[in-house]
């Protein structure tokens, strides 16, 4: 599939570097403790010091899973002092502006090259390595991007380490890469069909239960003009009015301003008796329209009178319609306002 | 201290079941779980930010999910285990007055660094919330 032109400058950030980002606090046991709390997590490597002692690392470590916490921003929404000023996630500002609001994270990859012992400062580095062609699952249509962020021990520096100097500039060589997160989220636009959908269920919890939680979609209101108004003013008190030529005692519909059969304009209305005959159909599948019926079935109602109609079918068996079939009109109110003349299969 | 049996690499074989953990998810686990992994978010503390973001309540951020993933590997491979990698796919979000359920299975075993590979899912109501695997070195 051929690529947007837009993606161009897009895929041209793949492979960019960005900066470190600190940690606000070097690693220590109050919050390792708390976060195995909250985890319940009950391992006493990491939380009872005796323990710890005689392990492999001398100290209490870490929670391997606990890597990515002690990087983030936290409240405030600021990185510590020293940490790069660009933002790894540019790329998906740039994608969103072109139509992909939505965002959702799809795996989260922890790598750990050794545990890390309280007291330690971290720090990650992140490479953009990866943007999908456009691809559409369940969610939507958008792009898939992976980012890899690498975590870093900062070592203290040959010279006498000054314990106010926060995250240095310098690139010191000998920081020991301890862990790696791949993180890849979903930047896409949500599949259009998830929306009619919840729209439609919507409209028919509300038709049901006059729900108060969303308004609900309403018929569409005809177009009334002077020549029509009779008609749907007819409809509200229940009754069929057709137009009738005084000049010719004709009958058509839909109404006009000018009789179609002799030209006068001498127009009145007639309320006819409502029964009639099924001319042609139509059961409409797609595209599906809420608040209709789904599918929705429309007929070309043959009245008694002679002149034939559009209207809704109610109450009729989709697969059992059958041309000549007798209907009957009956007025349906939707929505409190709004009146329209419907056919139904007349009783025998 | 609770009794915890460390898992020996030469006893754990292919097909080994870990024992079934369940979570109750709620407001107090998401909520403490954002803020002890500095996750601030408001969609994981904030239920009328979590509406607006489309979701019927707060929902649980990802470092809690990593944090449960390995109190449930760890739960069964012991204090001397040590984790080598934590691999997840995200699917349905936990949701307060949901359970997770964890279940796990031993997949694959490496003689040369005495490894063993654990893979894991976190089924709730709606399916599986978290699924992924994870390496452990065993003693």
């Amino acid at each position: 599939m051929a690529e947007y032109e837009w993606m161009t400058d897009v895929r041209a950030m793949v492979g960019r570097e960005y900066g470190r980002t600190y940690a606000w606090d070097r690693v220590n046991e109050a919050m390792i403790r708390q976060w195995c709390e909250v985890m319940g997590v009950v391992n006493p490597l990491y939380t009872d010091a005796d323990v710890a002692r005689q392990s492999e690392f001398g100290a209490i470590v870490a929670p391997p899973a606990m890597l990515q916490a002690w990087c983030l921003a936290g409240l405030n929404d600021e990185y510590p002092p020293g940490s790069t000023e660009e933002s790894p996630y540019e790329v998906l500002k740039q994608i969103e502006a072109q139509g992909y609001p939505s965002v959702v994270a799809v795996n989260s990859e922890l790598t750990f090259d050794r545990y890390i012992t309280v007291g330690e400062r971290l720090y990650y580095t992140t490479r953009l390595e990866s943007i999908s062609e456009e691809k559409t699952t369940g969610l939507g249509t958008g792009f898939f991007v992976t980012l890899i962020m690498t975590y870093f021990s900062e070592q203290p520096s040959a010279a006498e380490p000054d314990p106010g100097k926060f995250g240095s500039e310098q690139p010191s060589i000998e920081d020991e890469k301890v862990g790696e997160l791949l993180f890849r989220v979903f930047k896409f636009r949500a599949a259009q069909r998830d929306e009619s959908q919840a729209n439609a269920n919507k409209a028919k919890a509300a038709d049901h239960e006059n729900s108060a939680e969303k308004p609900a979609i309403k018929r569409p209101q005809p177009g009334v003009s002077d020549d029509t108004r009779f008609f749907w003013e007819g409809a509200r008190e229940g009754k069929l009015l057709i137009q009738h030529c005084t000049a010719c005692d004709r009958l058509q519909h839909p109404p006009g301003p000018v009789c179609m059969h002799c030209h006068a304009f001498e127009l009145d209305s007639v309320e006819v008796s409502g029964g009639g005959e099924l001319y042609s159909f139509v059961i409409m599948h797609y595209p599906e329209v809420p608040p209709f019926e789904h599918p929705n079935p429309i007929g070309l109602i043959e009245l008694d009178e002679g002149v034939r109609l559009i209207a809704g079918l109610v109450d009729v068996d989709q697969d059992a319609l059958e041309i000549g079939q007798r209907l009957q009109v009956e007025f349906r109110t939707f929505d409190d306002d709004l009146t329209l003349p419907l056919f139904r299969p007349a009783s025998a | 201290m609770t009794s915890m049996n460390t898992q020996r690499f030469d006893d754990v074989t292919t097909g080994d079941t870990l024992p079934e953990l369940s979570i109750p998810i709620t407001v107090a686990l998401i909520t403490a779980g954002a803020i002890a992994t500095r996750d601030y978010f408001p969609g994981h503390h904030d239920k009328d930010a979590a509406r607006e973001l489309g979701s019927p309540h707060i929902f649980m951020n990802i470092l809690t999910t990593n944090g449960l993933v390995q109190r449930f590997v760890e739960g069964w491979a012991g204090p001397e285990a040590r984790l080598g990698s934590l691999k997840i796919k995200l699917g349905a979000p936990n949701y307060p007055g949901d359970t997770m359920t964890f279940n796990g299975e031993v997949v694959s075993r490496d003689d040369s660094n005495r490894t063993v590979e654990v893979a894991i899912q976190g089924l709730n109501s709606m399916g599986k919330h978290v699924t992924g695997t994870v390496g452990v070195a065993l003693p």
